[in-house]
């Protein structure tokens, strides 16, 4: 390929939040023509980068530069208009209007002060014709699947004299002939000198359509590299941050676990969420998911505690068929679950330690039966002292609590209702180091109590570290199960590259 | 097609039905005479429920307008019985205080994000209090100007009459339905109760539309109150109580989704029309107490919010 001119050049962009510095001296370079892999886990600083290019976010200091020209988005509608358009994951458009409004409001045909209603939609239909799309452009947008609506979208911004496309995580909700269709477009657009990024988790999609890749890590650029020749394995490991290691790490000896598996999930799946897959999970075992960000392991955990329903398959407890359509079931069924997103989904911030610790117990029996006063404080209290949670007393806030504690009480409020099978997503994430080491003795204590763990982490060290088996998954699905000496981080790390 | 104006058509079905019901029973609903009166009666609600429908339709709420009637009412009649003022300069001026208000609720909900409920409460309130600063009595308006305009009307066949004041609403619907549906204004309307944030990203100006949308409804409610005091010759600070409420439901009945994005202008013509003619057939039925006009109101409120419910739910599924 011919070097095509520098279309977009940031250098140096940096951008801090109250304790965490998002964009530390980031470079960014995209040539017209070309399609641009934007790549990185959770905390990487994608986001972030986007959201100051577009003015959402004003950044501390570096440079950007269109077309050789300096400049700076004040809002998102300004960055489209200097040729700058976005299309997010959640197709923002207004779903109550009609097709050709949304690509026309604002800059409608008129006459006389009226809309010219009739020549909106001819142009509309001109419009979608050239990306392929032959539809009723006088129906409300929300008629439409999600694949048209985004391809209106990228309509709507290309129309609007964007020289940069911005597709953030645009593939996610898509199925594989929609997402064919969607290349198409990329490439068609790419032909035309529009230079696009691409954030995306899917390894195959990058091979499959971008030009080049750049990787950023918390927050720091890792590299940027043209994808032809680049290996999969490389890729992994700048995503990842870490080499191939020469030394194996060592495991918890432990015996291997045999036995009737507790739970078992027999081509259990949901279509457009997660492939079907097989799981087992034995009495004292732990069983570590493992992949990259998108890759199903949320998923994953949400169609085993019944968060999504799944749409095939059959799951079992101790052999005998079981329906878990909503957590309800699952908590009935003794399992538990903490989510991975600790704030939003896990505690109560405003509720005391003791209400939180209590809040799955007291949903067991039914609000009817409260558990009363007493028997609340002994329980909250026997946890506290039992997992070491530090708060001044079982009354305090939850949210004043570090992380790593708040942690653990969310681990007391399913350790409090006795479960046989507990899904962990991501226990330790955000949490000091002391606090890590911690929880991480904590889910090899109540293994050996016999309790059966699905645990998801990022961390590969940290999962081969305490898993008997762990399940890899990539573009959601499972795709090989290690067991036994395979329990490595650097096994698990080709296996995610694909190797 | 037909699935998207589904809540008018039945809206209509109801009124439909519901005339049908009326006219078999008092074979005199099908008189000019009748319909004439029930356009009259229903003007001033007609007009304030235009303005209502745009509030609506961006996702907010109008509680002022009820007050902003009786404000306008009270105002009349001072200036013009105690002050003297010419009636259309005083007309004039009137809306324009009017839209001031409007415009500064409108200001006061963007600037700070308060939530539109709050502001119009408030505004409700102000505009009430105001009524009992200029007079505490019922002061009616005798100047002439008020009999030349309260004359005018065509005749219709059958011996009813086509008032000015029912023009003037009518007027203020087909203006209301240019503006809804065929202007930028209105399409940025529909943007703003479709998704505020979206609305905002793709460039609508959210600032001006929403101050816009409160002035028109406090226009709307003062030209609303103009022809409430033809219609009763009189300015009094406790008139049109609740008035805004009946607004609301007119809408809603209407088939306007109360939380914005969906609906038409002509639907709340309907609404309006269905409330008026409940209310004729508690009148012609006589020995029923008026108050069966609000428990009628009521039931098909319910019904048709939880219809809409059904509705929106329904098109979630199919997608």
């Amino acid at each position: 390929m011919t070097e095509q001119p520098q279309l977009l050049e940031i250098r140096g962009l940096t951008k801090g939040f109250p304790g965490v510095q998002a964009l530390d001296h980031v470079d960014f370079t995209l040539h017209a023509g070309e399609i641009h892999g934007l790549l990185g886990e959770n905390g990487a600083g994608k986001s972030t980068l986007i959201k100051v290019l577009t003015g959402v976010f004003k950044r501390d200091a570096g440079t950007i530069r269109l077309d050789g020209q300096k400049i700076e988005a004040r809002d998102p509608a300004d960055a489209l208009s200097l040729g700058i358009g976005t299309v997010y994951q959640e197709v923002n458009l207004l779903p109550n209007l009609s097709v050709a409004e949304n690509l026309f409001i604002g800059r409608q045909p008129h006459r006389f002060g009226l809309v010219r209603t009739g020549e909106m939609r001819r142009l509309s239909e001109e419009l979608l014709a050239g990306y392929g799309l032959d539809i009723d452009v006088a129906n409300p947008l929300s008629t439409y699947s999600v694949a048209v609506q985004q391809i209106v979208a990228i309509a709507r911004a290309v129309d609007l004299s964007a020289k940069v496309l911005i597709l953030d995580e645009p593939t996610a909700s898509l199925d594989a002939h929609e997402v064919e269709t969607l290349f198409k477009i990329l490439r068609d657009l790419k032909s035309r000198g529009i230079g696009i990024v691409f954030v995306t988790h899917f390894l195959d999609q990058v091979y499959a359509v971008c030009d080049r890749i750049t990787v950023l890590r918390n927050g720091h650029l890792v590299g940027s590299r043209p994808i032809a020749g680049l290996p999969r394995i490389e890729l992994v490991s700048m995503m990842l941050g870490r080499e191939l290691a020469a030394e194996a790490l060592h495991r918890t000896q432990r015996g291997t676990v045999t036995g009737e598996p507790l739970v078992a999930f027999k081509d259990y799946g949901k279509r457009r969420l997660m492939e079907p897959f097989n799981l087992t999970v034995r009495p004292g075992e732990v069983v570590g998911l493992a992949g990259l960000l998108g890759s199903g392991r949320t998923e994953t955990a949400k169609l085993v505690f019944g968060i999504e329903r799944a749409d095939s398959g059959q799951a079992f407890v101790h052999g005998r068929t079981v329906r878990i359509a909503t957590p309800r079931d699952a908590a009935r069924l003794q399992f538990g679950f903490t989510p991975e997103d600790r704030k939003t989904e896990g505690i109560v911030a405003e509720l005391s330690v003791r209400e939180n610790i209590i809040l799955a117990l007291q949903a067991q029996r039914g609000w009817l039966r409260l558990i009363p006063r007493r028997k609340q404080e002994e329980i909250a209290n026997r946890f506290i002292k039992l997992l070491d949670i530090r708060t001044p007393d079982a009354e305090k806030p939850i949210g004043l609590l570090s992380g790593g504690n708040q942690q653990k009480a969310l681990l007391a409020r399913w350790l409090a209702t006795e479960p046989r099978f507990l899904i962990l997503d991501e226990p330790t994430r955000g949490i000091d180091v002391g606090a890590h080491a911690e929880i991480i003795r904590l889910i090899e204590r109540l293994c050996e109590d016999g309790l059966a763990l699905l645990v998801i982490s990022s961390e590969l060290e940290e999962i081969a570290s305490y898993s008997d088996r762990v399940v890899v998954l990539r573009d959601r699905r499972h795709v090989r199960e290690l067991s036994g000496s395979d329990v490595s981080a650097d096994t698990i790390m080709t296996t995610i590259a694909g190797h | 097609m037909i699935r998207r104006h589904l809540p008018v058509l039945i809206t209509l079905a109801v009124f439909i039905v519901g005339y049908l019901i009326c006219l078999a029973q008092f074979p005199s609903f099908a008189s000019t005479r009748v319909i004439g009166n029930l356009l009259t009666d229903n003007a001033f609600l007609g007009i304030v429920a235009v303005g209502m429908t745009f509030v609506i339709l961006s996702g907010g709420i109008d509680l002022s307008v009820g007050s902003v009637i009786a404000f306008t009412g009270v105002f009349l009649a001072v200036s013009i019985e105690k002050y003297g003022l010419n009636p259309y300069l005083a007309f004039i001026l009137v809306l324009c205080i009017a839209s001031l208000f409007g415009a500064g609720m409108g200001f006061l909900i963007h600037t700070f994000q308060i939530p539109a409920f709050i502001v119009t409460l408030a505004g409700m309130f102000l505009a009430r209090g105001l009524c009992f600063v200029l007079t505490t009595d019922s002061i009616p308006i005798n100047a002439p100007a008020y009999g030349h305009i309260a004359d005018i009307a065509f005749a219709l066949p059958g011996g009813g009459r086509l008032t000015f004041i029912a023009i003037v609403m009518l007027l203020t619907f087909a203006a209301g339905i240019v503006l809804a549906h065929f202007t930028r204004f209105g399409t940025n309307v529909y943007a703003l109760g479709g998704n505020r944030t979206s609305a905002e990203l793709m460039g609508v100006p959210v600032g001006k539309t929403t101050i816009r949308i409160y002035m028109l409804s406090s226009f709307l409610a003062a030209v609303a109150g103009i022809v409430f005091s033809f219609y009763t010759s009189a300015g009094y600070s406790l008139a049109a109580t609740g008035v805004e409420l009946d607004t609301i439901a007119a809408v809603v009945i209407g088939g306007t989704l109360l939380t914005g994005g969906y609906g038409t202008i002509i639907g709340t013509l309907v609404g309006v029309l269905i409330q008026g003619l409940i209310q004729t057939y508690v009148t012609f039925e006589g020995t029923l107490s008026s108050w069966w006009t609000k428990i009628a109101i009521g039931a098909l409120l319910f019904a048709f919010i939880v219809l809409q419910r059904g509705l929106s739910a329904a098109s979630l599924r199919t997608r």
